[in-house]
């Protein structure tokens, strides 16, 4: 590993992208270890947080690439305890961000996030259509993506009985404005809420592998 | 007091207790709730993880609409709704640059003028404010409030002042004659978002918040976010699989709560619409130790 390319944050590494884009260095990190602590779903990651950050640290494309394809970017919960414990605040939820939606725009994403992924777009795809959420929308079309038909079918009706599910979609919610916004603000990244199709970087990458 | 109202979207589905307690104490509280004309969901989770603008574009219309409608402040029941509101007005305060750039994505004007409120700090104001001379049955339970994550992370914008041991909502329960207990989970994350992807993490992490509480001798845990809500009782079964025991532990909105303590009928409050039904002990454990201790003392004084 050559010094300079080490810790750089102007070169066209990945922590130089995470610099430009969000303004976290990756490079503040002393590794005290802190966030791998308090990480709620650490064990479960393949590579906690602290490992996330030496590995960028570390400035190697080997690495970046395992960054990027690592299980832990689509598992953390967002929960933000890891900054809310770093002595040195690096901003891991924001850099987590920009990971997530780096490793879909390179199609990298794990094949192990698939659900997960496949329900952010389950999500705002519901959002798209009826410019807010629609719970029994957002189930259906998770169902549809990943094919988990059964899942969750005995609660379906014990939701109905305590008047949980609202099976109508909610009317007028400023529908046409929010098509717009999500319009505008995917025509610059149109991986985000297309539907799964041969285009799709997931499935890219699964019929590659 | 005129509130601009956001409830957002799980308040219309899974949440709708929380809607129907919030709505149910607000004359009492004097609050005139307004809800927003035409909100939109506020991208959750989901639009931020995938799309860095399209997750600050969609909670800035929401400040927009209450900005044109007027509002000084809107109230916000759900935490989830409450950090991105929250951290968008922060974020579009602080960077210049990227304001006019959202602003011509929403198509609105943006300046920051409305302040986001979370019930929390709205009912923490109504504590201050002569909340327990408005009681009728004072809800005299040992309880664990439950914070989660977004009630207290990021600081910076944070609805409680104190990240690791927040006292906001204790307060607001000691308020209605509760009695909050000390406890090790009060701030741990619930498995939010994972809850219909993976399930098995949510009932890990669930399932120590629920043992903890259950472990330290509280009768209900007291939520103010409905992840947390349905992480906790919905997915109750998942839990008590994964821990191999029962629990019957009720979680009860703030809202609730409240309402009770307020002489509210359970009905109008929603209790009925729990997986894991709210029974709660007529007296409370710790109020019928202070009772026998007295009625010794009262005893001995009589000998």
């Amino acid at each position: 590993m050559s010094g300079s390319r080490s810790g750089s944050l102007d070169g066209s590494g990945l922590s130089a992208r995470i610099h430009h884009f969000t303004n976290e260095s990756v490079l503040e990190c002393y590794q005290c270890g802190k966030c791998s602590a308090g990480c709620p779903l650490a064990r479960d990651m393949d590579f906690p947080p602290s490992y996330l950050l030496r590995m960028l640290q570390l400035g190697m494309p080997v690495l970046d690439e395992q960054v990027l394809a690592s299980l832990s970017i689509w598992l953390c919960l967002t929960c933000e305890a890891c900054v809310a414990r770093c002595p040195k605040e690096v901003g891991l939820p924001r850099i987590m961000d920009f990971l997530r939606q780096e490793s879909l725009k390179l199609g990298k994403v794990n094949p192990k996030a698939k659900e997960i992924l496949a329900f952010h777009r389950s999500f705002l795809d519901s959002v798209r259509r009826t410019g807010r959420l629609h719970e029994v929308g957002l189930i259906a079309r998770y169902k549809m993506r990943t094919l988990h038909l059964l899942q969750d079918v005995l609660a379906a009706p014990k939701m109905m009985a305590r008047g949980k599910l609202r099976l109508m979609p909610p009317r007028g919610a400023g529908k046409s404005d929010v098509r717009k916004i999500f319009h505008r603000t995917s025509a610059a990244d149109p991986t985000v809420t297309q539907p799964l199709s041969s285009s799709d970087p997931q499935r890219c990458r699964e019929e590659q592998s | 007091m005129r509130m601009g109202f956001f409830p957002g979207c799980s308040l219309e589905g899974s949440a709708r207790e929380y809607a129907e307690s919030l709505r149910a104490i607000a004359p009492l509280l004097e609050w005139e709730l307004e809800e927003l004309p035409d909100w939109n969901c506020c991208g959750a989770t989901a639009a931020h993880c995938l799309n860095h603008t399209l997750g600050l574009a969609l909670p800035a219309r929401i400040l927009a609409l209450a900005e044109s409608a007027g509002l000084e402040e809107l109230l916000v029941p759900c935490s989830a709704c409450y950090n991105r509101l929250a951290a968008t007005r922060q974020e579009l305060q602080q960077n210049v640059e990227l304001r006019p750039k959202i602003s011509q994505v929403i198509e609105m004007e943006l300046a920051g003028r409305t302040n986001v409120v979370h019930v929390i700090n709205a009912l923490t104001r109504a504590a201050n404010n002569g909340l327990a001379t408005k009681l009728k049955e004072p809800f005299r339970h040992k309880v664990a409030c439950y914070y989660g994550c977004y009630l207290t992370r990021p600081l910076s914008t944070a609805s409680c002042k104190r990240a690791e041991d927040p006292q906001e909502m204790d307060d607001v329960m000691r308020a209605i004659g509760a009695e909050p207990i000390d406890w090790a989970f009060k701030v741990e994350c619930c498995g939010a978002g994972l809850s219909v992807t993976r399930v098995d993490l949510v009932a890990e992490l669930s399932g120590r918040i629920i043992d903890d509480a259950v472990q330290r001798g509280a009768e209900a845990i007291i939520v103010a976010c409905p992840m947390c809500h349905s992480n906790l009782d919905l997915r109750r079964g998942a839990i008590q699989r994964n821990r191999r025991r029962r629990y019957s532990i009720p979680v009860l909105y703030v809202t609730q709560a409240v309402g009770l303590a307020l002489g509210l009928d359970r009905q109008a409050l929603g209790v009925h619409r729990h997986f894991v039904p709210v029974r709660l002990p007529e007296v409370s454990c710790a109020a019928r130790a202070a009772l026998t201790r007295e009625d010794v003392v009262h005893g001995e004084r009589e000998l």
